[in-house]
């Protein structure tokens, strides 16, 4: 199970999303995984092993890194992307019920051809649009949240050369160097905007259904 | 045979499951293997590498290493995953037993045509009968194995959170020396998140296993409640998973006369004509 699996499994709910979901979904796929997985991850690969510290003293790199790094910036966005791209699941297990619920209604008469059942593209409407909502929703929460816990863990967005450590068992305070931060930096403000923009187009996306549905409203009345 | 490997296995199964057992499905995919996967076996990937001792005595940092981590957390993780997910195959192997039962009275009848064989592949079969206890060994299996493994766990690591030092002194270490661990506030938050979704598994699988008793105890009820009264009720009786498999029990021993009665039945044909109401 990795990025390949997710791929194809939120591939299926590509055909229900709008164009800007759809729009969203290439970029979550090709500027953050694929960035991740063939860029970033290999820049941060050396991060514990090339990090050194100023002394002698065993344990002390170890103890530093763990104080200056507690999560990875690696795992960090594994962990967001898994997030963000989870709620389209919600919308695929509304749309499998949706398509269920109507094989069984005219499955005893046999009129409807399954097939073209299964290929039907399902409107955005109803129940299934505050689904869609709500998924949209929380992809723009999980954003905003992880955007959050980078600022908030690593006082901004830039790595530092140096850090100066004074935790035990260092002897006083230790300088000690990262690993590649320039490239770092790039990559962190990099994912960022590409971040920034998801949560643009999910805001979008949210404009869109709202003003949408308010149309269709004030056309019925 | 990877885990890409398990998912396609277990994607099969998903089609017979309660809704409550495909969400939980998504959830050991998603949030566990996905996880484990792609963040945290990096995270473990250094652990013995990275684990320094303040000496320079040869062996020591080996022997504390191995003294510390008799089982890494990942290989735990990994056997959890594969014991916890194994189960859900006794259901599919079921099924299948029960489409080949099928597909075998078919043949005896004479309706061996490609339609009917494809449409015993395709239907869903219901969860009563001996499907039904199939279903929640499986479920009580999960629960079990989750529970165990969650107790070795704490039982070898206890509380959950991975120590910055450890303090070790067998042989060939020098007295009391001091091992540093790498990454530990990483793991920790791993292994937290591990073990939030472990828990979220086990209440899944207890809902499951609630909502399963309270369907079949309902059921139960409403067949008691209209004993033998009418062709509805007749139908309903002879419609039951028991009646079906004695049937076939029987047709496959005796191969009875009857049989194209129990086909339309077993088909659900007259059915078909009988509740139609959206022709």
């Amino acid at each position: 199970m990795d990025w390949g699996t997710l791929q194809a499994v939120l591939g299926g709910v590509n055909k229900h999303s709008t164009s800007i979901g759809k729009i969203w979904l290439t970029v979550l796929f090709i500027f953050r995984i694929m960035i991740l997985v063939v860029a970033a991850e290999k820049v941060w690969g050396d991060e514990q092993q090339d990090f050194v510290c100023n002394t002698l003293q065993p344990g002390c790199k170890n103890v530093c890194y763990d104080h200056f790094f507690p999560i990875s910036h690696i795992r960090l966005w594994a962990l967001q992307l898994i997030f963000v791209s989870t709620p389209a699941l919600l919308v695929a297990m509304h749309v499998a019920y949706t398509r269920h619920e109507k094989k069984r209604q005219f499955r005893n008469c046999e009129k409807i051809n399954i097939e073209e059942l299964k290929n039907e593209k399902i409107h955005i409407r109803g129940p299934l649009w505050w689904t869609y909502t709500s998924s949209i929703f929380f992809r723009i929460v999980f954003e905003a949240v992880f955007m959050y816990v980078f600022y908030y863990m690593y006082d901004g967005y830039q790595m530092p050369r140096l850090v100066k450590c004074d935790a035990w068992p260092c002897p006083n305070t230790v300088d000690c160097f990262v690993s590649r931060p320039t490239e770092k930096t790039t990559f962190t403000i990099f994912m960022l905007a590409v971040s920034g923009i998801c949560m643009m187009l999910n805001l979008a996306e949210l404009c869109y259904l709202v003003i949408k549905i308010c149309i269709k409203e004030s056309r019925k009345t | 045979m990877n885990w890409a490997g398990l998912y396609t296995v277990l994607s099969g199964v998903n089609r017979h499951s309660t809704a409550i057992g495909r969400i939980w499905l998504s959830v050991i995919f998603i949030f566990r293997i996905m996880v484990l996967v792609v963040a945290a076996e990096s995270v473990w990937g250094d652990e013995k590498s990275a684990f320094t001792c303040n000496t320079q005595q040869p062996g020591c940092n080996s022997v504390c290493y191995d003294h510390f981590f008799p089982i890494s957390h990942i290989r735990l993780w990994a056997l959890q995953l594969i014991l916890v997910t194994t189960p859900a195959l006794l259901v599919a192997m079921h099924v299948a037993y029960q489409q080949h039962q099928e597909k075998k009275l078919l043949v005896l009848t004479g309706h061996a045509d490609a339609k009917h064989m494809e449409e015993v592949k395709k239907h869903k079969m219901r969860i009563a009968g001996s499907l039904w206890w199939t279903y929640v060994c499986s479920v009580v299996f999960r629960l079990l194995f989750e529970a165990v493994f969650m107790y070795i766990f704490y039982m070898l690591y206890p509380g959950y959170q991975m120590m910055r030092l450890v303090k070790c002194e067998a042989y060939p270490c020098p007295n009391t020396v001091d091992c540093f661990i790498s990454r530990p506030t990483e793991k920790t938050i791993f292994t937290v998140f591990m073990l939030v979704t472990s828990s979220v598994c086990i209440v899944l699988n207890m809902a499951e296993l609630v909502y399963l008793v309270v369907r079949a105890c309902a059921r139960r009820s409403q067949h008691n409640s209209n004993p033998s009264s009418g062709k509805g009720s007749f139908y309903g009786h002879k419609h039951s998973s028991e009646y079906k498999q004695n049937e076939i029990n029987q047709l496959l021993t005796e191969q009875d006369g009857s049989l194209k009665d129990m086909l339309r039945r077993n088909s659900g044909l007259q059915e078909k004509g009988d509740r139609c109401s959206a022709c």
